[in-house]
């Protein structure tokens, strides 16, 4: 894991001291609510519908185990006994108090942490493959390039006052578990003929009003150009996009209404001005981050395999675990552990002060001290080896952490919605958890397979709606939650904008209606097909009917 | 209203000269983009130093022609959040290497100062709501920086892998 140097650690101490006096200016009156609101924002604190709200940024969703410890411990002593992980990779407190908030800040400045751009008009905490230098499919660590990212675009002079807010993502691998393509950057590194290292950069994919999956604007960018590459989009972003209009102030319909050509064009002219300049890093630099994400020492087990495979053998319902939620490591003999955050009937991405502990407990035995946290609202340990498997889920199931259903219906997304958002215009929560609780059999979940469900309480598609396999999306109609459905959404290597299927269900059909797809999937699959698949192939007609009877 | 110029409060020598009255001989004088353009031939061998005052969203393209005449170009900041004037005070110092001073006008608050200076701001008419001297901390808020820009500052980088250059190109340079 990266650590900080003096230089980091100045920063985030600055900080501290910095919001230290805002929020005692604020508290004594000296500051308005309007005038305290960009300075919170700049430190991540929104004012939600009944509380404030901190949101801890954890870049490119890596944590120690000291660091986890450290956010269950603030949990408990600051809020309410429990934390949300969102779908940018970090961590939600929902009911801190104003007074409290720069102590929470220097708590987490203590462990080399921050709630910097995790809010308002700036380049947001960068998201990274959650299985990032342990992918058995990677070309190269993304999380060297977050990082380089992550310390470029802290407190950029040129770029903190956006037309909007700005997100970029990495990821290492063709299989695209970090959503590049619905990002305002995408970045994958990729290797050329020479066999150099680069990245196809894709910019103006997003969800939000108006989706859009990305174009490609450039097949190969040389790594060493990244920064000034970053640099001119920025640039030309901040020039020329939009500001008349908050909802057409992103990056997206910037590249959308100028078109993608000519976007290209200009960024590639700003791009000749600088490419050459001191933007890009000082040699030396890239390498320097580099050496932090080094793999550990793997211990070789000579009987890792056959021991886990002996486990399997003794405990069916382990092996649905390690089945489900269990992906291959590089490292012959280790796996990387998914831990599900969507428990049968609960809330997606909570996690209480004594899970988040138990969880670093085990990354400490099991997995090197780290711990991942994915944007599906997971966690996962990186490092396990497989003898050690069964020992982690025996210690997963007495917290609670051992749902086997990664990537499974009940594995849902879900925005924080009406219980607690002052943008929401519906529930997510409740529906989430009706859901949830309409597929409790995992017997039936493993049947159907993989199902990617995402739910937004708004248009504003935290939830990522649009990229659910099946997407449903909260509005409101004269003071009541309605639900539309949207199908065919992908937010992977296939990306793709889901469809509205037809006329929006009322709270209380919602769930039938969900049910209702996934049956007439299980009716119409082919053979390995997933629900995904099958949709693709054979469109909404069957679908409709079933939602909606014959036209 | 005060002017910060070169992180101190001073006092203010320069006149904005609204596009009615008349733009004075003898004494510095700001002018909007519009009546310098209207303005330009006749204010040739003029002695005072003159500015001119920028339009929301101009980018440099709008001075280009005339930055060895202007003595000062002034941005304007509208909105808090309208950011523009940042990337165009970038370029007008780094990429067309205008020297006069760059003052940034309207609604400049504390909080975007020290981001100001790193573009290349000189001096910055200061709307907030404390008091000038003040604000004047807020230069010092965050001692260390993480992007090459027109300050010149070094970066966190560049400090780490060439400490002795950097120290030369340091801020007390």
């Amino acid at each position: 894991m990266y650590l900080y140097d003096e230089i980091d650690q100045t920063l985030v101490d600055e900080r501290v001291v910095q919001f230290r006096d805002q929020v005692s200016r604020r508290m004594s009156g000296e500051l308005s609510e309007d005038e305290f609101k960009p300075l919170r924002l700049m430190n991540g604190v929104y004012l939600q519908l009944h509380a404030y709200m901190l949101r801890v940024a954890i870049p490119y969703g890596t944590l120690s185990s000291e660091q986890m410890r450290k956010l269950a411990w603030i949990a408990k002593k600051y809020d309410r006994g429990y934390g949300h992980f969102t779908t940018r990779q970090n961590l939600q407190y929902n009911w801190p108090k104003l007074e409290d908030l720069p102590d929470i800040l220097a708590e987490l400045a203590g462990v080399q942490m921050h709630a910097l751009q995790t809010s308002g008009n700036c380049i947001r905490n960068v998201t990274a493959d959650q299985y990032a230098g342990v992918a058995a499919d990677e070309v190269a660590d993304p999380r060297v390039y977050a990082e380089v990212i992550r310390q470029w675009s802290t407190l950029h002079p040129e770029f903190s006052f956006l037309p909007r807010k700005f997100k970029i993502a990495v990821t290492g691998s063709q299989n695209d578990r970090a959503a590049v393509k619905v990002h305002d950057i995408g970045l994958i590194v990729k290797r050329n003929l020479a066999g150099e290292l680069g990245f196809e950069v894709i910019v103006g994919g997003g969800l939000g009003r108006t989706p859009f999956v990305g174009p490609t604007i450039r097949e190969f960018l040389p790594e060493r150009h990244l920064l000034s590459y970053l640099e001119a989009v920025l640039r030309v972003y901040n020039m020329l996009g939009r500001r008349d209009n908050m909802y057409k102030a992103r990056i997206k319909i910037q590249v959308h209404e100028t078109g993608a050509e000519e976007f290209t064009r200009l960024v590639e002219a700003e791009w000749d001005q600088i490419r050459d300049s001191a933007v890009d890093l000082p040699a030396g630099e890239k390498e320097r981050i580099a050496s932090y994400f080094v793999p550990p020492r793997y211990e070789m087990s000579s009987d890792a395999e056959d021991v886990l495979a002996r486990h399997k053998r003794e405990d069916a319902e382990f092996t649905r675990w390690v089945d489900t939620n269990v992906f291959a490591h590089k490292a012959g003999g280790y796996a990387i552990a998914n831990i599900s955050l969507k428990p049968i009937g609960g809330v997606p991405g909570d996690a209480t002060s004594e899970q988040m502990e138990a969880v670093a407990a085990l990354a400490d035995r099991f997995s090197y001290s780290e711990v991942r946290v994915t944007h599906e609202q997971n966690l996962v340990l990186p490092h396990v080896r497989k003898d050690n498997l069964f020992a982690l889920w025996q210690t997963l199931k007495s917290y609670d952490l051992d749902t086997p259903n990664l990537g499974r219906v009940s594995d849902m997304i879900a925005c924080p919605g009406m219980d607690y958002c002052s943008l929401a215009n519906a529930r997510s929560i409740p529906v989430a958890q009706a859901i949830s609780e309409r597929f409790a059999d995992l017997d039936r979940q493993h049947d159907i397979g993989e199902l990617k469900l995402k739910i937004s309480g708004c248009i504003n598609a935290c939830g990522h709606h649009h990229a659910g396999h099946i997407g449903i999306l909260g509005v409101d109609r004269k003071g009541e939650e309605y639900y539309q459905i949207t199908l065919g959404g992908s937010g992977a290597e296939d990306a793709s904008i889901g469809e509205i299927v037809g006329p929006a269900f009322a709270y209380d059909a919602v769930v039938d209606a969900v049910e209702t797809l996934v049956d007439t999937y299980l009716a119409i699959r082919a053979d390995g097909e997933r629900f995904l698949d099958t949709y693709r192939r054979v469109g909404k007609d069957p679908f409709k009917e079933a939602l909606y009877g014959a036209a | 209203m005060a002017l910060l110029k070169d992180r101190q409060v001073v006092t203010d020598v320069w006149t904005h000269v609204g596009d009615d009255a008349e733009v004075p001989s003898d004494a510095p004088a700001i002018v909007s983009i519009a009546r310098w353009r209207e303005l330009r031939d006749s204010l040739e061998g003029r002695n005072a130093p003159i500015g001119v005052l920028l339009s929301a969203g101009d980018g440099p393209d709008a001075v280009l022609d005339d930055l060895d005449r202007l003595d000062l170009i002034a941005i304007p900041f509208d909105h808090f959040k309208d950011g523009r004037g940042y990337s165009t005070a970038r370029l007008l110092r780094e990429r067309h290497g205008f020297t006069g001073e760059l003052r940034a006008v309207g609604n400049v608050l504390r909080d975007q100062i020290a981001f100001m200076e790193r573009c290349g701001f000189d001096s910055l008419e200061y709307a907030g709501g404390t008091e000038a001297t003040r604000a004047l901390s807020a230069f010092e808020d965050v001692s260390v920086v993480y992007q090459t820009a027109a300050d010149r500052r070094a970066s966190a980088a560049a400090l780490r892998n060439h400490p002795s250059k950097a120290f030369s190109n340091g801020t007390s340079g």
